[in-house]
């Protein structure tokens, strides 16, 4: 095998791994140590980290977990993150973590929040709001505060005082994490065929359940592994996907686009890692550098409220100006209302700008990849006829 | 269905509903902006201050869906590219801008010359103005309320709030208004807002009474009406909830229930519920006649809370104008957290003596329904009564079998009985 498809056969049963073992031959290293889970998006995982506590993605249970508590908790018309989230609670799977954070993405996440607080009561749960005003003397105050919250909550939780020296050394990990996602995103860009979607995305998932130290320097071997390979190119469309930030398609799904003949060359897929755009300043107050980092530089999802009219779309369509796309494909879960309520408005914008787009619902656990592969198929063929 | 017999307290709302649809649609001839807003959260003394006309478009869907309007709206906002799955409040207002945007009062509606975001408890909301923006190109202003995750509002959200209210909300309402605010004028609307609480919250807990002399879900729709739309802090809505209150006491002074809307007075209570969930629109009355066919009588309920929890003791306070919207808004039924949502509803069933407690579960409302299985449950455990699920949609007919929530109800009710006689036999 070569270099890269060791990390990546690495990163994929880490990914793979339901019982998380990872964190827990982590925890069982050192006594006292925390994980906190954290489900998606706009979380500051340097607050975690800060903490001395292993921040531990979570995404649901994929394709690969039978659901059998957790469709007793929601009803038919609700996506399927929450539920298999709660499958991973009630089946003991996630008893690794003595904490949760749920960021604001939607009422779903809010709501679940709260039952977690009812169901596992001996974990510290956190609803973590994140503000919808982007001044830095409003909702940017607000913010500060609520990262002074988050860190008292993860005080009690530890037993040790967070400072803020603490918290810089661990913006400074994340900033060279960052750094390097971004390089990997970059090469793909520029040579999709070396570095698949699935890789990528097997990369930056299992990079989310493992500290940060460690995931910075797999990426540093995988970027230098993939630039010294080679593969075979096809003449393969590049897409951009929007719409997966939250819960996440299978990762067959992800292999199925491609094998369609279409290179994607951008995602929203887990943005946990990558939310923010730039480095986060290490001088200074550090719960103010990270709260103006998020009002300044941070992506824009459905998540989000954009104040500005004229904005809307903006910043999708320089993704995909940015990333050389051609096409872009809006996949989303069902019933997400955050991505679905948003995909009239965004891919009015996508036509405006004449970039070709198609759009399609998904769930964690999809099991047909025929119709998605016809579909991406088509797509990738009509670019090719009209472009 | 023969036209609903009507109390002279419906009748007076329904003459100042007229009146707000008049005032909105006639903005033209009268100079009057017209802002859009919410329910849940929404700032109408504020909007007075200006001399704003407030229009609510869940207010608008909502009499689409009982006018049976809405579901061909919903299809016509489907075609145009919206999802089956999301809120349909969303689709029916976005479809009746597609088909003319005709008011109730069968003017068409004007533009709006603001919306007024206020994002509490739903995240809907706020793609739902965002859309609407798309539409109207005008001032949108935010306000956004944070949710009260760990079950109480902090410091830092009241601050937050009331900073957006000076910085943002405001001055965008002078902007568009040409009027200067005046902190005294809302003190004055939000005394007024008080007092009419007070008498809300009375009827509310007059459901206490047996029989209870409210329907706290179907009839409560019509007692939160003028305070949670564009009534609060004006005289009409202190009128208003005067009468009501009179026409409660005479009920119980009779001892009699609420009247249905074939007018008679429900006397026959055998059930006493507690609801959860919005009701559905699209068949109101048939829903309704449901309950009161089987003698079930709604004592409290949660959707009479989401435009505010007056009964856990909040109140408009003039003294401090900003920081009592800021808490208005944060106190929202949807804006509490589940934990919050169980104890407030196990309160209800011990406190109003219910039998149980019925979730009418939304396919629209994530808000609402997300999590609702699981407070079902814990409410159940932590006081011993039944509890029932049935499933509908706010505004969309397709989402309304009559067969399964009648089944439902009906199997609901036995359930209380035979737990009614197991409690005879051990005793
Ligand atoms: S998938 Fe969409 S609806 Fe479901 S929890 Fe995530 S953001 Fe919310
Ligand atoms: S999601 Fe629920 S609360 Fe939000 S607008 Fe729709 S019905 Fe109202």
């Amino acid at each position: 095998m070569s270099i890269s498809a060791d990390i990546i056969a690495r990163c994929q049963s880490i990914y793979e791994d339901l019982d998380f073992g990872l964190a827990r031959a982590w925890k069982a290293a050192v006594p006292g140590r925390k994980v906190v889970g954290f489900l998606p998006l706009y979380v500051p995982l340097e607050m975690i980290h800060a903490a001395g506590c292993l921040p531990l993605g979570i995404f649901g249970g994929g394709d690969r977990m039978e659901v059998i508590h957790g469709d007793a908790y929601y009803q038919s018309y609700i996506c399927r993150i929450p539920r298999s989230t709660i499958e991973l609670g009630v089946s003991g799977r996630l008893d690794v973590a003595d904490g949760m954070i749920f960021p604001f993405v939607c009422d779903v996440i809010r709501n679940l929040s709260g039952m977690w607080k009812i169901m596992f009561p001996q974990v510290w749960t956190k609803f973590f709001d994140t503000p919808q005003n982007f001044d830095p003397a409003i909702g940017g105050a607000y913010y500060v505060e609520e990262l002074r919250e988050l860190k008292q909550g993860l005080e009690q939780l530890t037993g040790r005082t967070i400072t803020d020296d603490d918290i810089r050394h661990s913006i400074g990990l994340y900033n060279e994490n960052r750094r390097l996602v971004r390089s990997v995103y970059a090469f793909r860009a520029q040579a999709p065929w070396k570095a698949p979607a699935s890789d990528v995305y097997l990369l930056m998932r299992a990079g989310l359940m493992m500290p940060v130290e460690e995931h910075n320097r797999m990426l540093a071997d995988y970027l230098a592994a993939i630039e010294a390979e080679d593969r075979p190119r096809r003449d393969n469309v590049r897409i951009v996907i929007f719409g997966s930030f939250c819960e996440q398609p299978p990762l067959n799904l992800i292999k199925s686009i491609e094998m369609a003949g279409c290179y994607i060359v951008d995602d929203d897929y887990a943005l946990v890692n990558r939310f923010l755009t730039e480095d986060v300043a290490v001088e200074g107050d550090p719960l103010e550098a990270l709260s103006l980092s998020y009002l300044r530089h941070s992506v824009e999802t459905s998540c989000k409220y954009v104040p500005d009219e004229a904005e809307k779309g903006r910043f999708h369509i320089e993704a995909v100006k940015a990333a050389g796309a051609e096409g872009v494909i809006y996949a989303t879960p069902s019933f997400c209302d955050p991505a679905l309520l948003d995909r009239p408005m965004i891919c009015g914008r996508l036509s405006e700008a004449s970039i070709p787009f198609i759009s399609f619902k998904y769930a964690e656990n999809s099991g047909q990849m025929q119709p998605i592969r016809e579909q991406a198929g088509t797509f990738a063929d009509s670019i090719k006829l009209w472009s | 269905m023969s036209e609903a017999v009507k109390e002279p307290s419906m009748l007076m709302q329904k003459e100042m509903i007229a009146r707000n649809y008049e005032a909105i649609t006639s903005k033209h001839e009268t100079g009057r902006k017209v802002s859009s807003t919410f329910v849940p959260g929404n700032l109408n003394e504020l909007l007075m201050c200006f001399d704003i006309v407030n229009n609510l478009p869940e207010i608008n869907a909502i009499q689409g869906g009982m006018r049976k309007a809405s579901g061909g709206f919903i299809m016509e906002a489907e075609k145009s590219g919206h999802s089956e799955d999301v809120c349909t409040y969303v689709k029916a207002d976005i479809g009746q801008m597609a088909k003319g945007n005709i008011a109730p009062n069968g003017k068409p509606f004007p533009a709006p010359d603001v919306l007024l975001l206020s994002y509490t408890g739903c995240y809907t909301f706020m793609k739902w103005f965002e859309l609407l923006r798309a539409e109207y190109k005008c001032p949108t202003l935010m306000l956004h309320v944070p949710y009260e995750g760990d079950g109480h509002a902090t410091k830092n959200m009241r601050d937050y709030i009331v900073k957006q209210l000076k910085e943002v909300v405001i001055p965008g309402l002078e902007q568009v208004s040409g009027v200067k605010f005046d902190i005294d004028r809302l003190r004055g609307y939000l005394r007024a807002s008080a007092r009419a609480e007070d008498n809300l919250v009375w009827c509310l807990e007059q459901g206490k009474n047996k029989p209870s002399p409210i329907d706290a879900y179907f009839g409560g729709v019509y007692y939160i009406g003028p305070i949670f739309t564009a009534f609060r802090g004006t005289e009409d809505a202190v009128t208003y909830y005067e009468t009501l209150r009179r026409e409660v006491q005479e009920r119980i002074d009779a001892r009699q229930g609420p009247l249905t809307p074939e007018g008679t007075n429900f006397n026959d209570q055998k059930y006493r519920l507690v609801v959860e969930g919005p009701p559905n629109w699209t068949h109101f009355r048939e829903f309704w006649k449901m309950f009161y066919d089987e003698g079930a009588v709604v004592v409290a309920s949660s959707y009479t809370k989401v435009g505010g929890m007056y009964d856990q003791g909040f109140r408009h306070d003039p003294d401090n104008p900003l920081e009592s919207l800021a808490d208005y808004c944060l106190g929202c039924y949807t804006n509490r957290n589940l934990p919050t949502r169980v104890d407030i509803l196990a309160k209800y069933i011990e406190e109003y003596e219910a039998d149980g407690l019925l979730i009418n579960s939304i396919k629209s409302c994530n808000s609402f329904s997300a999590g609702q299985l699981m407070l079902m449950k814990e409410v159940e455990r932590r006081t011993g009564k039944p509890s029932a699920f049935i499933e509908t949609d706010l505004v969309d007919p397709r989402y309304f079998s009559a067969a399964n929530v009648k089944n439902r109800l009906e199997s609901y009710f036995q359930m209380i009985e035979q737990k009614r006689q197991g409690a005879r036999s051990a005793a």
